[in-house]
């Protein structure tokens, strides 16, 4: 088994609140189906949008990241997958995409000598 | 943990009525934005870490914390509530009076104070309507344009204009003055019967979205109950009749789905629960002089609810119900339902007769279920292709697929040669016209 970081980028905002409460169950149904199969390390946690960006050799602070709002990460989550393409896999039933959203799949690196 | 159906719809409305009476009526804009926060709150954090033990209070407190950082910021830049206006200026005053505008019985006052403002007599009632369905009811305005069979753009329009007419009065209707209220009271109750009607017999093809729409009519309706001003006999028979009408509408769809017509309707499906606490609403609503049209209307569906067959129901005492409905409230759709009552009680050639001359008819013409009424009569009395006339008629102005089907049934049952003898087996196929 290896580790992976499901980063989980924009999808949010602009919907009613009934379908705000769909996707809310379609996550949680999601999360407790990888869950169940013993897919998950750390559930995670989700992101404040807003932070302080530290930049450069003279550690210049400003408020960030400033990014588009489809590009901020709002979470992440720990996977464990046989490999790679199995964390893929995995990461297609993310309600996510739904709105426009996109699911990064990062292997964690390994520290075998 | 499974969250209790709707459960965003309905907060999203209760906290946009506290939240108004803290920032005032001209700032519901950035009331519904913080609602729209507070969810997208909701939504980030308990997709991670599952839904809390209080949903609801989560919810609340969310959008409490928020209401305070934008007092906090903007305390100098916008006028909020007028009446709560010097309690907002001082750190030692505005939380205890945010902690007041967000206890649960501020709160159900606030519902009513909102619903009380979206009557506003400037507002046509299509208008009143809409408003109470988005700011009330949590509904998008795409999802109040799919209730109401509109385009996005056209509803948005008659939205962004109500809003506008709330926004200058500053402030949510005043409902400790009991003038003023009993004023406005027939307006809302109104609005609730016309929202509610809009769920049982309006034009929106899903019919999940018309019990819903039956469902927030008695939510709201029920808030009314509960206040003291508020509970008068008209609301009491108006919530009789919802409770009657709603036990009808599980028979309204038959097992495979399509409309069935009343005459048709399993009466075992009937809620009998939903009935007896109509029943016993109807008799709480007999005290006082007033008889107002939703008693009548209350009647009828009693007399409907309590009858064991369609054959077996008192149609004499309908009939006299809607001559009173008649003169309490004229309209061509209850004298066309009056006319299928006569139709059962003496006969389809006096039923046709009432048909042929009811005042307004014209207003009838584009309403699909007077064509289909003919239609129905002349069956009855044996004139099979006049009678498939009227059906093709109605056919061309059904709004949903689940009409066009219920109507084309009706054609298929005109097939066959005209008859002198009346085909006792094929009832008035009344829809529950209204």
């Amino acid at each position: 088994m290896s580790e992976f970081l499901f980063l989980y980028r924009g999808g949010e905002g602009g919907r009613s609140p009934e379908v705000a409460q769909q996707t809310m169950q379609k996550w949680m149904t999601w999360m407790k189906e990888l869950g169940a199969q013993g897919h998950i390390k750390d559930q995670g946690h989700p992101l404040e949008r807003a932070g302080k960006l530290v930049k450069g050799q003279k550690r210049v602070v400003t408020d960030g990241p400033f990014a588009e709002a489809k590009d901020i990460v709002g979470g992440y989550t720990l996977i464990q997958a046989k490999d790679l393409s199995q964390a893929t896999e995995l990461s297609l039933g993310c309600p996510i995409f739904e709105f426009g959203g996109s699911v990064e799949v990062r292997p964690i690196m390994q520290l075998s000598m | 943990m499974e969250l209790e159906e709707h459960l965003f719809r309905r907060e999203a409305g209760r906290i946009t009525a506290a939240l108004t009476r803290l920032f005032g009526m001209h700032n519901l804009a950035l009331a519904e934005d913080v609602v729209q926060d507070a969810f997208c709150r909701a939504l980030e954090v308990w997709k991670f870490r599952g839904v809390p033990e209080n949903p609801a209070a989560w919810l609340m407190a969310t959008a409490k914390n928020r209401a305070l950082d934008v007092l906090r910021r903007e305390r100098t830049a916008r006028t909020y509530a007028p009446e709560l206006g010097r309690l907002l200026e001082s750190e030692w005053t505005l939380v205890p009076a945010i902690q007041e505008v967000f206890s649960p019985a501020a709160i159900k006052d606030d519902e009513l104070r909102m619903m009380f403002s979206c009557c506003h007599p400037r507002l046509a009632e299509e208008s009143q309507i809409a408003l109470i369905l988005h700011i009330l009811c949590g509904f998008s305005v795409d999802e109040v344009a799919g209730a109401f069979v509109s385009g996005h753009a056209a509803m948005e329009k008659r939205i962004t204009r109500a809003k506008k007419v709330l926004a200058e009065s500053k402030r949510l209707f005043e409902i400790a003055d009991s003038q003023d209220f009993s004023a406005r009271l027939p307006a809302v109750q109104r609005a609730l019967y016309l929202l509610f009607n809009e769920g049982y017999h309006g034009a929106s093809p899903e019919s999940a979205v018309r019990a819903e729409l039956c469902q927030e009519a008695m939510r709201l309706t029920k808030i009314l109950l509960g206040h003291r001003l508020a509970a008068t006999p008209a609301t009491h028979a108006l919530t009789a009749l919802m409770h009657l009408h709603a036990a009808r509408l599980p028979s309204r769809l038959d097992t495979s789905g399509n409309l069935s017509s009343f005459f048709e309707q399993d009466r075992s499906r009937w809620d009998a629960k939903l009935i007896a606490e109509g029943q016993e609403l109807l008799n709480l609503a007999a005290t006082g002089p007033e008889l107002s049209e939703y008693h009548v209307e209350a009647g009828i569906a009693a007399m409907h609810a309590t009858a064991p067959t369609a054959e077996k129901t008192d149609w004499r005492t309908i009939v006299s119900f809607y001559d009173t409905l008649l003169s309490i409230r004229p309209s061509p759709v209850v004298a066309l339902n009056r006319a299928i009552a006569v139709a059962e009680l003496e006969g389809p050639e006096r039923g046709l007769q009432e048909l042929r001359v009811i005042e307004g008819r014209e207003r009838l013409l584009s309403y699909p279920f007077y064509s289909a009424a003919f239609g129905e009569l002349e069956l009855r009395r044996g004139k099979r292709k006049v009678a498939r006339k009227h059906f093709e008629a109605a056919l061309l102005l059904a709004r949903s697929p689940m009409e066009r089907q219920f109507l084309q049934k009706r054609m298929a049952a005109c097939e066959g040669e005209d008859s002198t003898a009346p085909i006792p087996q094929d009832r008035v196929g009344k829809v529950e016209a209204h």
